[in-house]
Order: C-alpha cells, then structure tokens, then sequence
C-alpha cells in the first residue's frame, strides 16, 4: 500500500478529530480471517487483531487494508467498526478505480479512502447512518455514492459528534 | 428517527444474527436478535416490532412457522424472510404465507436497507392514512351525521344555532334521511341536553292510545288503566319530545297538543286538575305539512307553532357524495357488531351504489351495509355481496354509456332513475330536475311502465 494514502489519512484524521495521529506498522491480517468458499476475508477477524495491536494509549484505531471485506450477512463492505468502540477498518480494494476495470486514479482513491475512514470512526465515536447524501455519515453501498458526498460531517452529525467525543 | 424503528432478527446463527443486528444498529436502528422460534414469539407477545427479519432454515419451527404464529399475534407485523438456501419454491411458498420480502444471504447492503426503509415508509403512510380518515370522519361528523354535502353542511349550521334558542323545529325529509338523528343533535347540543330525549312515533300508535302516551292518565280513566301513568311529556319535563310523523296525527289529538303548545299546560286523560311541564318539541315529517293544511288535514294553527324553524333534510340521492363516507361508517360498525375481517368495499360494488337512487335512503344504504357485511365470504364487499334490490339496476343492463343514441341514452336513464326512485314519478321528475308533466311525455314517448 502506498505510503502517501496513509499520510493523507493521517492529515485528514488529525485535523478533524483535533488529535495526535500516528502511523503504526503494517498490520497481519489473521489467516482465519480468509473465507475460502467467499475469496474474501470476514472483517470481525480483522477488526479483532487490530485491536490486539493498539498500543495502550489508543484512543481509536483505523485499521487500512487492501483486501475485500465481507460480514457474514452482507456480499461486501466498504469497512466496519465498533460502534462505540475502539476501532475501525477500511479496505481499499472496491474503492480503486482498477476494481471496476477502469484506469486508476490516485486522487479519487485518497478522496474515497478518507471519507470511508471518517464514517467508519464515526460509528466509533456513536453515530449512526445519515439520511442526509451530503454527510460524510450517508450510508454508501456503491462507490457512486461515496463520491457523491462530501468528505465532511454534516451540521447534524458534527454536533453529535461533538457531544459523543465529550 | 430511525432509533423509533424496532427491528427483531431471528436466526439460529450467532455469526449470522450479530453480523445482522451490528450492521443494522450502524444503521440506526433499534434491533434486538433471538436465536429461535419460541423466543421470537415470546418477543412479539411482550413487546411492539416494526420489522422481523426472519431465517428459513432453523432447527425446530422454521421460518415460515415462526411467521405463521407471529401473524396470529399480530397480522400487521411485516416479515422479511432470509435463506442461504433460496429456492424458488422456498420464495413463492414464504410470498403465499405473507412474507413481505424475500432475500437471500449474504444480501447485498443496498438491499436490506431499502427492504426496510420501503417497509418504514409504508408503515408511517397507513398510520397517517388512519389519522386522517378518523380526522376527515371527524371533519365530516357531527352528532353521528356524516356528511361532506354543502346542503347537509347548511342544516348541521342551523342544528347548531337553533339548539341555543328554545323555538319548536320541524324537521322535514323523507323516510330514512335522519329526521331523529338532526332532533337528537339539536337536543345534545341544547342546554337540555341532561334532561333526557323522549321520542314518540305519532303513526305507530291509535289516536287513543297516542293521546294517553302523550298526557298520560290517571287510574281508571278507561277500562285497563289500573294505575295513573305519567304520559311522555311528563317524562320528558326539563328536557325534549321528539314527536315523529307529526302528519300522521288525528285533528283531535291536534287540538290537544296545540293547546299543550300554547298554555304550556296539560290534564291527564281522565283526570281533571293542569299540570305544567317545561319541554321543548321538536317535530318531523316525510309529508309536505303545507299541503296537508291546504286539505285541511291539518290545522294550520299547529302548523305555524310547530314549524318555527324548518329544517328540510335532503334525500340521499341529492347527496352521492357522502354515500362513500357513509358505507365507510357502517362497514366499520357492522364490521365490529358482526366480529368480521372485512377491509373495506370493492370498487364495482362502491359504483353500484353511487349509481342506486336509494328511495329509502341513508337507513336503506346502512340496512345494505349491514346485510352485505353478514352475507359477505371475504374481506371486501364485492356486487353479489349488496341487495338484490342495489344490484337488479345493474343486472337489467341500466349500464350507462352503453346507448349508443341520444334517444336511447335518455329512454335508459329515465328508466334507470324511475326503477332507482321505486317508481315514484314525483320524486324521480325531481331527480332528474324536470317538471312532472315533462316526466309523463318522456314516459308516454318511450313507453315506460312498471312491470
């Protein structure tokens, strides 16, 4: 995974969330976390090892990974959390341009892997899916509707955020 | 709020279940998961759910079963049922029990989502749709009148303002336009009305047996009357008399109670001492009084005295527009008496009935209500449902727009109004809005008779 999407991460988290932010090293992803009948990898598992990974003082943890996640109930996801919880995932692999055949785009990539971040820390911090297309919050099954939002919380959501992050 | 919406999963996985209720709660909604049948049930029987989602396959009852007994606890209760394992038998047999969807694991996210919000949706829009109707039943009701009718709309008018006054009000209409039902409205909202309401049909009784009703008697005032009796009036002291068919009254009662009218005071048969009582009359009639008095038939006197105020009920064929409202109100009362299922009216049966004249109106359309609601088999009051009387227009071809002439269309609507008014040439020239002369041409040109 390239460097400068990680750093990108790094800058939009920090500023929004108003915290230190740090890059910690790449992560394992847990060999029962593959679904060989599914070719893909179930997100509880690896939600799993990257809380094992956070060091003590971790406020929240976003783990970033490359590989198409899966919950047993839905054919695919964008990322997970714990919704309330510690931490959070998001895969990289639905959001390139190259996954629908198309030539690749590092820009949208980095705007699509920063708005997935924040929704998934998000759920962390409590919230809930926004009804509003424009929130960075809005439910987003198809990569259509991750570009179509904004890459911030909308009015509703931020003071949620806000008294969540209380 | 999403938060409102109350989500139960049922299914015998544990990966399955909390993958379900996790993404769920992500969004937004208030979900709880069971791992079987009988706990399901013992959920539903406790507490309110919007939503079931369901899974086909489990050890015990399935899925199918557990929606069966959901449904005989609560019809309404959507149920999404879920399967690894989709047939097309499996869909087609959970669509036929009730299942409001159908899907299959792993769903994609899109789906279940809207799955759920379409059933939210639809929720929210049979409970508005319930607000409403009692809301415009409200709008429409008064006293237990419903109506929307501009004509009807003006008398309710009138009930209410001349409630207020103590004048005698006669109240004309035909048979089963609601004579009693204006006089009850115009008593309950008088300052009377916790003094009761006493209702004397003058046809039901002989002239002899009327006047005792009316002023009661005293012990052996004939032979029978062993002990004195207070008459109606007596009763009815503080309060109102309702005094039906007021037509159909002797010359000699009228005397009688046009002395009660004007003295205020009245003896017992076969006693000899006045008693006052304090009540207000109020009168109706299915004939023209008017004319009754020109006949002298009569007394114009009494007439006058009675008809202070005049409140004339139109029939319900100059009222279509409430006969929606109208079945609406009786289905659901007959529904209730008779314990039936029944959802509503189906559109061919509604358009017999705005086509019937209803000569015996809105009790004719309640008495038709009633009896549909009985001999019906489903849950919608369909054409063979409703009278053969409704119906026999409709079986004899009075079919509008089927004429292909001018000259037929008119020979078949005027045969049409005649068999819906029962015959009655006055009231169907009415009807149609003609003079009676011009009605007997058009009957003698087309050669309309009753067979």
């Amino acid at each position: 995974m390239g460097d400068d999407i990680l750093q990108s991460l790094k800058a939009a988290i920090a500023e929004k969330f108003e915290n230190d932010c740090r890059i910690l090293g790449a992560l394992e992803i847990p060999d029962d976390a593959f679904d060989p009948q599914r070719k893909q990898y179930a997100s509880t598992p690896v939600l799993r090892e990257i809380v094992a990974t956070a060091p003590a003082d971790t406020k929240k943890i976003l783990g970033v990974v490359d590989v198409d996640l899966c919950v047993p109930i839905l054919t695919f996801v964008f990322g997970r959390a714990q919704m309330n919880g510690k931490a959070a995932v998001v895969s990289l692999f639905r959001l390139r341009q190259e996954y629908y055949g198309l030539t690749p785009n590092p820009d949208l990539l980095r705007a699509r892997a920063s708005k997935e971040a924040m929704h998934e820390l998000g759920h962390t911090f409590g919230l809930t899916h926004c009804a509003d297309c424009r929130c960075v919050m809005y439910l987003s099954n198809s990569v259509r509707n991750i570009d179509i939002k904004a890459r911030d919380f909308c009015e509703g959501c931020s003071g949620l955020l806000s008294a969540f992050k209380l | 709020m999403k938060e409102d919406v109350r989500v139960l999963v049922v299914d015998d996985e544990l990966i399955m279940r909390d993958s379900l209720s996790d993404w769920l709660r992500e969004d937004g909604y208030n979900v709880v998961a069971v791992e079987d049948g009988p706990r399901a049930l013992e959920k539903v029987k406790a507490e309110e759910w919007d939503v079931l989602i369901v899974d086909l396959k489990m050890p015990g009852m399935d899925g199918i079963e557990v929606m069966r007994e959901v449904k005989k606890l609560n019809k309404e209760i959507p149920v999404i049922i879920m399967t690894a394992y989709a047939t097309v038998d499996t869909a087609v047999r959970a669509m036929k029990e009730g299942a409001y969807d159908y899907i299959v694991k792993p769903f994609n996210p899109e789906e279940i989502g809207l799955t759920i919000r379409k059933i939210v949706n639809q929720q929210r829009l049979i409970r508005e749709n319930i607000y409403l109707r009692q809301e415009l039943r409200r709008q429409f009701q008064f006293k237990d009148i419903i109506t929307k009718n501009p004509k009807m709309q003006k008398v309710l008018e009138l009930v209410r303002s001349v409630a207020k006054t103590a004048s005698t009000v006669l109240i004309e209409g035909e048979s089963g336009t609601g004579k009693e039902l204006i006089a009850r409205a115009i008593h309950s909202c008088s300052a009377r009305r916790k003094n009761p309401f006493v209702a004397v049909s003058c046809a039901a009784l002989p002239e002899t047996l009327l006047e005792t009703e009316l002023f009661g008697h005293e012990k052996g005032a004939f032979t029978g009357a062993i002990a004195s009796k207070k008459g109606r009036f007596e009763l009815a002291d503080k309060g109102t008399v309702f005094l039906d068919e007021i037509g159909e009254i002797s010359l000699q009662t009228q005397v009688k109670l046009l002395r009660f009218l004007e003295e205020k005071e009245f003896t017992r048969i076969g006693g000899t001492k006045p008693a006052s009582v304090d009540v207000r009359i109020l009168s109706a009639t299915n004939k023209n009084l008017g004319k009754l008095v020109g006949e002298e038939k009569f007394r114009e006197d009494l007439y006058y005295r009675l008809n202070v105020v005049c409140i004339k009920l139109p029939p319900l064929r100059e009222r279509m527009e409430d006969i929606p409202l109208l079945t609406e109100h009786f289905l659901e009362k007959y529904r209730i008496e008779n314990d039936k299922e029944i959802r509503g009216i189906s559109e061919e049966a509604m358009e017999l009935l705005l086509r019937y004249g209803w000569p015996g109106n809105v009790r004719e359309l309640e008495n038709a209500i009633e009896s549909a609601v009985v001999v019906t088999k489903g849950s919608l009051i369909e054409p063979q449902d409703l009278p053969g009387t409704v119906t026999s227009l409709e079986e004899k071809g009075y079919r509008l727009g089927k004429s292909k002439s001018l000259h037929d269309m008119e020979k078949e609507y005027i045969s049409y109004m005649l068999e819906a008014c029962g015959w009655n040439v006055k009231k169907c020239a009415e009807t149609l809005g003609i003079d009676r002369t011009t009605l007997y041409n058009r009957m003698k040109k087309y050669r309309l008779k009753k067979c």
